[in-house]
């Protein structure tokens, strides 16, 4: 006879207090840290261009990214600043391991701020916590508006939301209100930014709204200090 | 894929709490999944002979309890189903609902093997 012993420990309890000790590693050095997910394609590399763009003048910025090949992180790396390759060897989400191997390849004390560019792919990577400040998901016009209701995880995990490539809107058409509606069922009151790479409309909300985090926590760390 | 990543952390748990009671062997896991956890346990179950082989868990089963996903609709109390295509309460048509499960991810517990020699009930 077989004896049962209780348990209830979540899965991802071993990802979960890595991405505890990140956190606390880049709390210590002062860095604010967000993630960027979003499908293959859906804009990461572009936001991410973007901002560090027009906040690398306030703030020492550098991103890591995870993927197969360094074409995206080539393009980030002609603006100058330090970039990392994470190589996921295929897998389909970055996890909490994989990120805190890759910390020493940037100098922490050097930064402000550091972004993380995900695996395309908009089903797994919010399962898997890097330990960052903020979850960003890039959700794009041609993707249609019913993704809330088709990977809702995804939406959850996110602390704020970007609806990009909103220049298509008036070829493609896309039904912003039942969007929202999935959103706001999923995730209320969370942050949400309609917004373009290409042709930057929307991004001045969303790069205020991001400032005003990162400056609310530096102040934080320097009262803690 | 991840879960190959996944199924060793399933086994991790399982082993690390088979040798705090002392068990000798894991017969069986009993893992409670999330319609909403992104997890396809097909796949785990692919993975699990290979990963468990020659540790405390070889040849043991991997039962899954799935939990679909529940909405509850703020308006009226109904409680229903989670479905891919609309947030909207199907018996009052409120849009204020929420969702209250289908997110677990878990194991939520063990059957074991005790050494018969080292178990036999101690007489006062
Ligand atoms: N029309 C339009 N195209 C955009 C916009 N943003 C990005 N794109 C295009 O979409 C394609 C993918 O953009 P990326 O920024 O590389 O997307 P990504 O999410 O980093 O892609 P992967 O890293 O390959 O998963 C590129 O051709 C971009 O030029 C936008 O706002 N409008
Ligand atoms: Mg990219
Ligand atoms: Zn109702």
């Amino acid at each position: 006879m077989s004896t049962n012993i209780p348990i209830v420990e979540n899965i991802l309890n071993a990802n979960d207090l890595l991405a505890g000790q990140i956190h606390d590693r880049l709390e210590r050095a002062g860095v604010f840290s967000f993630n960027v997910m979003a499908s293959p394609g859906g804009g990461k590399t572009s936001t991410i261009l973007r901002t560090v763009r027009t906040l690398m003048g306030e703030f020492r910025v550098g991103v890591m990214d995870g993927d197969i090949v360094p074409i995206d992180l080539e393009e980030l790396a002609k603006m100058g600043i330090p970039v990392s390759l994470i190589n996921t060897g295929g897998n389909c989400h970055l996890d909490a391991n994989m990120v805190i191997g890759a910390l020493p390849t940037l100098d922490l004390n050097a930064l402000d701020l550091l972004i993380i560019e995900n695996v395309g792919n908009l089903v797994c990577p919010a399962a898997f916590k890097l330990g960052v400040d903020l979850n960003v998901v890039i959700a794009s016009v041609p993707e249609g508006a019913d993704k809330p209701y088709k990977y809702p995880t995804m939406f959850r995990g996110a602390d704020v939301l970007l609806l990009n490539k909103m220049d298509l809107c008036e070829y493609q058409g896309f039904d912003l209100e039942y969007f929202k509606h999935g959103i706001e069922v999923l995730n209320p009151g969370v942050a949400f930014f309609p917004l373009s790479c290409r042709t930057g409309e929307g991004f001045d909300a969303w790069i205020d709204w991001l400032r005003a985090k990162i400056k609310t926590r530096s102040a934080a760390t320097h009262v803690g200090q | 894929m991840h879960e190959l990543g996944i199924t060793h952390s399933i086994l991790n748990i399982a082993v690390k709490h088979a040798q705090q009671v002392g068990a000798i062997r894991i017969k069986e896991l009993n893992l409670v999944i999330g319609e909403m956890s992104s997890i396809v346990d097909d796949s785990v179950q692919f993975y699990w002979e290979m990963v468990a082989q020659g540790t405390l868990a070889e040849g043991s089963t991997l039962n899954f309890r799935r939990v679909a996903g529940r909405l509850h609709c703020d308006g009226c109390g109904h409680e229903f189903a989670f479905n891919r295509q609309d947030f909207v309460c199907p018996q009052c048509q409120s849009p204020q609902i929420r969702i209250v499960g289908g997110e677990e991810f878990f194991l939520e517990s063990i059957d074991v093997d005790f050494d018969p020699e080292k178990q036999r009930p101690v007489q006062p």
